[in-house]
């Protein structure tokens, strides 16, 4: 039986999945921009980020009026909780692609590193493989495939502690780098909380799947 | 340990219609226990079952066993006075007796030859206020109780039920007839009697039954689908087919 409950339960499903593709193509973006100094398109993605806010807050009201008027329970009730908890997840998520974005701008026209830059480029691409993944398993509603998230972070972060690393290395030897090195350490961590929050999103697939509360980072 | 109320293999035919296909439940002391289930599910019949009340329906079948503290309810020597005041009920419809309040309470104990009047006294008044509606109706025990609003009705048989000290106390679709408020009173009622008494409610308000049960029981088709802690049932049923009736799919 088709319940009215339903449509309202799509609608909320289709406006996380938008929320959703617009995060994850935030986040390539930004990376995009940040590889090849885009300052334009880094502009962009500073002054659009309150899209991103405003569809959260839209699936927040969404979710209260739908446990309001129809009182969920069961994979219902958790479906709505999924999406109320996961959607400050993406949210949080895009905050960090702005802040990307805002590197990018401040990189601009100082002495950069080639090398790191490019250990940058794939870690950023190994990001934003990440976040398409956690958003096809949300779409799939794909248990395991949300357990699989998890595996990447810790790439990210050995690539984090190696970007680092290389960073202080240069800036030891060459003062000019400041600016540039520092942003290139705030950009490895902030690739490695989006990833973060993304597992985040997966946990509460997990739930929505099977009830279970779960933490992957502690799982593995 | 032993069980307060058991059914094992419980079948109740209606001349050849089977309503009751094979129940086994059981009931411990104390706690709510909510029936739940679509309309013709057998619900209500189980919940009769319990007191002997279909006996008075010409041509039911009964097998299987339901013992009440190990004894064979159905046995011939069973006393049935003694059998349904042990195991009280309480109907849909608020059905108090045409006289008054306080006479509606004292009826059991009356027919048992209790003539003490400061001890019905007490009880009138204990039961009143296990049954929350003494301050309401304290200054009008003599008046009828059919004066009273239906969720005050409701209460008062309530009262009547707990005056003759039951161990079980069951409920068919208690607040089905009452507004919001009356049933919110009943449910509060119902709540604070759970540690004393043994109550089952047969209920097709799915929020009370969440509200205030401690273990709910799924029926469909004469048969019990599931039963389990109420949270469980809410929020992570085993069966498909308990989820879907739950959330609404269906009945």
């Amino acid at each position: 039986m088709r319940r009215l409950f339903d449509e309202e339960l799509d609608e909320l499903d289709n406006g996380f999945t938008e929320m959703g593709i617009l995060v994850s193509n935030v986040v390539q973006q930004s990376v995009d921009a940040f590889i090849n100094h885009d300052r334009q398109s880094a502009q962009a993605i500073i002054d659009n980020d309150h899209k991103i806010n405003e569809r959260e807050i839209n699936l927040e009201s969404k979710s209260f009026e739908i446990i309001a008027l129809y009182q969920p329970v069961t994979s219902d009730l958790r479906e709505v909780v999924t999406i109320l908890k996961a959607v400050s997840d993406l949210e949080r998520a895009g905050d960090h692609a702005r802040n990307i974005a805002h590197a990018t701008i401040e990189v601009k026209g100082n002495t950069r590193v080639a090398e790191i830059e490019t250990q940058l480029a794939e870690m950023g691409h190994l990001t934003t493989d990440m976040v398409k993944q956690a958003i096809q398993a949300y779409v799939d509603k794909d248990e395991e495939a949300a357990k699989a998230l998890v595996t990447v972070n810790d790439q990210l972060i050995e690539y984090r502690d190696r970007i680092m690393r290389a960073s202080y290395n240069e800036i030891a030897t060459d003062a000019d780098v400041l600016v540039a090195a520092m942003n290139y350490n705030n950009v490895a961590a902030d690739l490695v909380r989006i990833a973060d929050y993304l597992t985040n999103v997966g946990e509460w697939i997990v739930y929505l799947k099977t009830g279970q509360i779960i933490e992957l980072k502690l799982m593995k | 340990m032993t069980k307060l109320l058991e059914t094992r293999d419980l079948h109740v035919y209606y001349g050849q219609n089977e309503a009751l296909k094979g129940i086994d439940l059981s009931f411990d002391e104390g706690g709510i226990t909510a029936l739940i289930g679509p309309s013709g599910s057998s619900k209500s019949t189980y919940l009769r079952t319990l007191n002997r009340m279909n006996d008075l329906i010409p041509n039911v079948t009964i097998t299987g066993e339901i013992t009440f503290r190990d004894q064979d309810i159905y046995a011939p020597q069973t006393d049935l006075v003694t059998l349904r005041k042990e195991i009280g009920m309480v109907f849909q419809q608020p059905n108090p007796f045409p006289f008054s309040i306080y006479d509606n309470v004292a009826f059991g104990l009356k027919l048992a030859g209790e003539k003490n009047r400061e001890y019905l006294d007490q009880v009138v008044e204990t039961s009143l206020k296990q049954a929350a509606v003494w301050d309401e109706v304290k200054d009008h025990l003599h008046e009828s109780a059919l004066s009273l609003s239906g969720g005050q009705q409701q209460r008062v048989c309530i009262a009547r039920v707990l005056a003759v000290s039951p161990q079980i106390i069951l409920l068919d679709e208690p607040t089905s007839a009452l507004d919001p408020i009356s049933s919110s009173q009943i449910e509060s009622t119902l709540l604070k009697l759970r540690t004393d008494y043994t109550i089952i409610t047969v209920t097709h308000n799915l929020q009370q039954a969440s509200r205030i049960s401690d273990r709910t029981a799924f029926f469909m088709n004469g048969e019990v689908i599931e039963v389990d802690d109420t949270k469980k049932i809410f929020m992570n049923p085993a069966r498909k087919e308990t989820e879907d009736y739950i959330s609404g799919r269906f009945g």
